[in-house]
């Protein structure tokens, strides 16, 4: 399980780049998306994946170390808000500059470069 | 301590009553008053990091490497005043200079959700909470970039959101490995046990991620290309809080982090910087002196200056450290304080653009001597503060013999020093341009004239530095006990962890 959610990782990370290298600002929120999600399974699996074994039970626990760390999915959970919070932001901001330049092309954006 | 949360729940508790406000003066008025509060606490937590040393906080009542653990060592109180210090002073020059179509109250709430961020940055002693008070700092300062929504500022913002996006982005997955490493991600858990472990290898791979993530927060080299081109976009009043406040986030994280626990392949890694702080000097200074609107000459010099506060970290010798602090702190205030000489110089001639500007030694001689202070101590002109902070610099460098990075700080003082005499006689001795329309078909001398209220926060800043510069003995001190505590945690460590076993 592992390694397959590592591959994942690696091909949210490559699609990622490869949408925020793209022109249009659309698709740069769109890689953000996924270098976004790529990032929080990569804090998920920190915790390293336990199947069957819920975080919480109640009363006395014989062996913690089979148990998930319930901290990393704590953590998943507060960056998963900020990331969405962060790009709806970004989609808003994109709206209102398509809306006063009407253009969607980061070549365009040079104004305040030089 | 609760006095510790203070830094971050007064600044919270001024939001909320900012939502409620609807008047324009009432908000400036609150505005003004907060800060000097906000002053006031940091004042308050000074003395008593003086008195009993560290003072940590656990939120919630969780003890120690289990729950979030606020910190205010020497650093951080140091941080702490200064960054309250200058946001006093930008907020009464925010009742001069931010005004607009915008909503009064919006721009404070934004405003201070900016200063809890950056507040809880400097107290945190958590890594993943230190992410989110980044996160905090970042949402605030994309509103604020785009107040006002003109053409160059959505611009500007796309481009600052860009890259700080991916900086948390790489931010949050090297915490992720580091968590995977260590299972800890309290700063004081984590130095215990990288001090005395030996998985140098993946500890590498979460380090890189957090140095690119923190350079692109400091804007160094070669990560800095979103500052030049978003900070000379937004209104001057948020420029300057920027300016003062934004990139100096970033180098207080590289600095815990470098100081405190990527110890592993420290010679290594202390060499990365050593290059990195030169190229950011050279290359900001450079760029700086190319340019002729004032806010990029300005911009392009808070780079530059980035680079004397790694090449500090980067020597790792108490000295040095306590120059690179120094120099932050002398930074910070004089480097706001030109921005909002900036704003003043465009009040007065309706453009930031030095071709279209002169004469104003004899408009208002009065901002030629404000202008004087901050440029004079940039420039590292005794006795004003930044003659110290690059001499203890200079000093640290020469005695543990790094003199190559002593040479390129050398050489870009004399650029710093150039693009202020720039600024001088282009604005100041010049004489005025006759025409009356500028080269981008602005029209010119707008008749505005400039109140004790507008020059009031630059003088307030002036006097700062002159402070620093006069009793520089004094702060030095304090900041040498600073640097004492970053080169041997030991204190640190013992304070955050110990107090819960007793």
């Amino acid at each position: 399980m592992e390694i397959l959610l590592a591959l994942l990782v690696g091909v949210l990370y490559t699609t990622g780049i490869y949408m925020v290298l793209r022109r249009s600002i659309l698709k740069f929120i769109i890689g953000i998306i996924f270098i976004g999600n790529a990032t929080n399974l990569i804090v998920f699996l920190a915790s390293g994946i336990v199947a069957g074994e819920p975080a919480f039970v109640d009363g006395s626990v014989q062996n913690a170390s089979q148990m998930a760390d319930p901290l990393p999915q704590a953590f998943v959970l507060t960056s998963v808000v900020i990331s969405f919070g962060l790009v709806v932001f970004a989609l808003a901001l994109k709206l209102k500059f398509f809306e006063i330049t009407g253009t969607d092309d980061l070549d365009q954006l040079k104004k305040t470069d030089n | 301590m609760a006095t510790v949360a203070l830094p971050i729940l007064f600044p919270f508790l001024l939001i909320l009553v900012f939502v409620v406000i609807k008047s324009s003066r009432a908000a400036q008025i609150v505005g003004v008053l907060g800060s000097a509060s906000l002053l006031a606490i940091s004042l308050f937590l000074f003395i008593q990091v003086n008195e009993q040393g560290i003072l940590t906080l656990n939120v919630g009542g969780w003890e120690a490497p289990m729950g979030i653990t606020l910190v205010v060592d020497h650093l951080s109180v140091i941080m702490l005043i200064v960054t309250s210090f200058i946001v006093f002073a930008i907020s009464i020059y925010a009742i001069g200079f931010m005004v607009g179509n915008h909503k009064t109250n919006k721009f404070y709430i934004f405003f201070f959700a900016l200063i809890m961020g950056v507040n809880g940055a400097f107290t945190t002693g958590d890594v993943f909470n230190l992410y989110v008070w980044f996160e905090v700092i970042l949402i605030s300062s994309f509103v604020l970039i785009v107040i006002g929504d003109s053409k160059e500022q959505l611009e500007g913002g796309i481009k600052y959101m860009a890259l700080n996006l991916i900086g948390s982005l790489l931010f949050l997955a090297g915490l992720g490995l580091l968590y995977g490493e260590t299972g800890t991600l309290n700063m004081a858990h984590l130095a215990q046990i990288l001090r005395t472990s030996e998985h140098s290898l993946l500890i590498n791979s979460s380090t890189t991620l957090f140095f690119i993530a923190f350079g692109i927060k400091a804007a160094v080299f070669p990560l800095f290309f979103w500052l030049p081109a978003s900070y000379h976009t937004p209104n001057i009043t948020v420029t300057a809080l920027f300016a003062g406040l934004l990139t100096k986030v970033g180098v207080y994280a590289l600095m815990r982090f470098f100081t405190l626990f990527f110890i592993q392949d420290q010679v290594f890694w202390l060499n990365v910087l050593l290059v990195v702080a030169g190229f950011t000097m050279v290359v900001g200074g450079m760029a700086a002196s190319a340019h002729y609107d004032i806010r990029r000459i300005l911009s392009y010099h808070i780079i530059s200056q980035i680079g004397y506060m790694i090449m500090g970290l980067a020597i790792f010798t108490p000295l040095a450290i306590a120059g690179a602090i120094f120099f932050m702190i002398h930074n910070m205030v004089a480097k706001t304080n030109t921005f909002l000489i900036a704003g003043m110089i465009n009040k007065l001639k309706g453009t930031f653009y030095l071709k279209d500007i002169g004469g104003l030694i004899k408009q208002s001689p009065l901002l030629a001597v404000l202008f004087i202070i901050p440029a004079f101590a940039l420039a590292g002109v005794p006795p004003l503060s930044g003659f110290f902070a690059k001499f203890i610099l200079f000093k640290a460098g020469a005695e543990s013999e790094h003199y190559a990075i002593v040479a390129v700080a050398v050489f870009t003082a004399m650029l710093t020093l150039y693009s202020m005499v720039k600024i001088w006689n282009e604005a100041f001795l010049k004489e005025s341009p006759t025409k009356e329309f500028s080269a981008k078909g602005v029209l010119l001398k707008i008749p505005n004239k400039l109140s004790f209220i507008h020059f009031l926060p630059s003088i307030i800043l002036g006097l700062g530095t002159v402070f620093l510069g006069l009793f520089a003995q004094s702060v030095y001190q304090f900041i040498a006990e600073a640097a004492n505590q970053l080169i041997d945690p030991e204190i640190y460590i013992n304070t955050v962890l110990n107090i819960n076993m007793q």
